[in-house]
């Protein structure tokens, strides 16, 4: 118990107690956690791995798509458009989660609260 | 004699870069005009705490999608990486994408808890269910360590493109974005600073989309014809493709510094204290959420198209200039570096060439108002980590009237804003390209690792959270100080101690190691038991401010 705290303490009611201790509250934040470092290990896997392409196989990004003769865009200029893209994907895939999935469970438990 | 358009200029243009031209006096006052009516407007609606830092939390996803994204694209994003590209080609294209990879991290860790969670700063969170007094002091210094540095940055920087651009001497420069950029922050508050960040980034945008445009249309709206030009005019020494513009280059000679840039870009934007401030601005996690999106989308289209850019410049610029007292015509690269060495002076080059002087002119100003905003985004969240985080907090105990508040933070805003003007007149001459890097290192090193353990893992400690921020900030700095960029670089001294330029990869480890270690030697019941308590608030966002 503090005393001399800053703001007083807010202890949760006995419903909010309850809530959070829910098996339905708990897998929402479980879910919501395994949602994000899924997605964020693939932004690793994306970028670092990107980043390790360049650095450990210079050949491979340095040589062209197409095999023409003529031709100069390199397999790295694509690659690294790429990784762009995937970067927004993901924002947009946790954004179309969390709308879809995370939001009506947030109402939902929200609901259970008030009766 | 002013340029006509396209290629019948690029023979004989002679660049009016570093003259006051009318066009860019007339598009800076435009601007600089219509953002003060907005700065009016928007006074009459900031009265209270919370509309002077979260704008009320009135601004919309979008708005603040733009926002955001206007205060990520500075100016050094917007010259540095085009002519980066003009200069090294891909290795620009590399140093893009790390700038992005932030986004969304930021939304997987922090966006909707920091929105749920805080009030107005970084360290409303990181003390949430910590002791105040001791967390609130290690975050505000580690959020006003960051701020500090990258507004010298942004400050000796704007300074010198200023210069460059409009002839205009250095200290004026200072002077004029401090005047403005205080107007904004100190009659309009956050309501006025989102705003000129929502026109600067829509103008940014719009004028790197048309110098893209206008780039592409040379080569008949095909980039591979592009990258043919460019590896005609910059063949590989040797033929090697391995040395072509179109391959990596010196960037990447170590994996290891190259992993730890990229984890400072990464993670230093989850503890920039101007970025994370405004998502109190939007009225929920949700809206806060969205915000992410389309700020990701603008950034993303910003990175994808701006090295189109550079490489036109590279290719298309060609003008007379008096080299040495001879008048000789000059091109592509040696053109952009006979303006300014680290190529800042390719986009608006390209941008005279190609649309004439008025659009040099707009571009100028864009310029202009990028620095503006950036600043005056910095100010309020430097502003306010000393205001919200040590005075009404700490040395007021959290007991101050919304007068003494708004006050207090006025107050602060002056201090910070004429400390930036001195400061950017202090180290006009001195090197301060590597404080960008020692901000984002302080930022993912101190800042960030304490916010992520304090909304993520339930035995974090108040202890765990000052050393946690205390080592981060003193190890990245020092680290830095003994790295090759400043030891032989600013220090002109031999053999660097610390072998890396980027030491987040070290850095930041330290601070988690350090933030976990010290909170199991120091459990905190109260601390515990307040993590469960909140996460009511942290999750469905009930009692959110």
């Amino acid at each position: 118990m503090s005393t001399a705290a800053a703001k007083p303490p807010e202890k949760a009611s006995k419903g909010a107690r309850e809530l959070i201790e829910s098996p339905d509250f708990k897998a929402l934040v479980r879910k919501r956690w395994t949602v994000s470092f899924v997605l964020l290990a693939i932004l690793f896997v994306g970028y670092y791995g990107f980043i390790l392409l360049v650095s450990f196989n210079k050949e491979l990004m340095a040589r062209t798509v197409s095999s023409e003769p003529g031709a100069v865009t390199t397999v790295g200029i694509p690659l690294a458009i790429a990784v762009i893209v995937l970067a927004w994907i993901l924002v947009a895939v946790y954004v179309y989660w969390a709308n879809a999935a995370y939001d009506p469970e947030v109402e939902r438990l929200k609901g259970q609260l008030k009766h | 004699m002013p340029p006509t358009t396209g290629a019948a200029a690029a023979d004989g243009m002679t660049s009016s870069l570093g003259t006051t031209s009318m066009s860019a006096v007339f598009f800076f006052f435009l601007i600089v005009g219509i953002t003060l009516v907005i700065t009016y407007w928007a006074a009459r609606k900031t009265k209270t705490s919370s509309e002077y830092y979260a704008a009320g939390r009135s601004v919309s996803a979008l708005q603040n999608g733009f926002a955001l994204a206007g205060d990520y694209m500075s100016a050094a994003s917007f010259l540095g990486i085009s002519g980066m590209v003009a200069l090294t080609g891909y290795d620009g294209m590399i140093y893009a994408i790390g700038w992005l990879m932030g986004w969304p991290a930021l939304m997987f860790l922090v966006a909707e808890p920091l929105r749920n969670l805080g009030k107005f700063t970084f360290a409303d969170v990181v003390a949430f269910r910590l002791r105040q007094k001791p967390v609130r002091i290690a975050a505000a210094i580690g959020g006003i360590l960051t701020v500090l540095f990258y507004t010298i940055a942004q400050m000796v920087g704007s300074g010198h493109l200023v210069k460059l651009m409009f002839g205009m001497p250095y200290e004026l420069a200072e002077i004029l974005v401090g005047i403005v950029m205080l107007a904004y922050v100190l009659f309009g508050g956050m309501l006025a600073t989102t705003w000129v960040q929502i026109i600067k980034a829509v103008l940014l945008l719009c004028g790197v989309t048309v110098l893209t445009i206008l780039t592409l249309n040379h080569f008949g709206f095909d980039p591979t014809r592009l990258y043919a030009k460019v590896m005609e005019l910059y063949p590989p020494p040797g033929g090697d493709p391995l040395k072509s513009a179109l391959a990596p280059g010196v960037l990447t000679k170590s994996p290891i510094e190259a992993v730890s840039l990229g984890l400072a870009l990464m993670f230093g934007l989850l503890g920039l204290p101007h970025i994370l401030m405004r998502f109190y601005t939007v009225p929920d996690a949700k809206a806060a959420r969205k915000s992410v999106l389309y700020a990701t989308g603008l950034i993303g289209y910003f990175y994808v198209i701006i090295p189109i850019v550079g490489f036109g410049a590279a290719v298309l610029l060609k003008a007379n200039v008096v080299k040495d007292g001879v008048l000789t015509s000059l091109s592509g690269r040696d053109l952009i570096t006979f303006f300014d060495k680290g190529g800042n002076m390719a986009a608006p080059l390209l941008g005279e060439l190609l649309g004439g002087q008025a659009f040099l002119g707009f571009i100028a100003a864009v310029a202009f108002a990028t620095i503006l905003a950036v600043v005056a985004g910095l100010t309020l969240a430097g502003s306010s980590a000393y205001s919200h985080d040590i005075y009404v907090s700490v040395i007021k105990n959290g007991r101050a009237t919304e007068e003494e508040q708004v006050k207090v933070a006025k107050i602060a805003t002056v201090v910070f804003g004429v400390a930036a003007v001195g400061l950017g007149i202090l180290f006009k001459d001195q090197n301060v390209a590597f404080m960008v890097g020692l901000a984002f290192a302080i930022a993912a090193s101190a800042n960030f690792p304490a916010l992520l353990l304090s909304v993520l893992w339930k035995p974090f400690t108040t202890m765990g959270a000052v050393w946690s921020i205390i080592v981060g900030a003193l190890s990245s700095t020092t680290m830095i100080i003994l790295s090759p960029t400043v030891w032989e670089g600013v220090f002109k001294f031999q053999n660097a101690p610390f072998p890396f330029k980027n030491p987040a990869i070290f850095s930041m480890t330290l601070a988690f190691a350090v933030g976990i270690v010290v909170s199991l030697l120091t459990p905190e019941k109260d601390a515990q038991e307040k993590f469960e308590d909140e996460k009511l608030r942290t999750y469905l966002g009930i009692g959110a401010e």
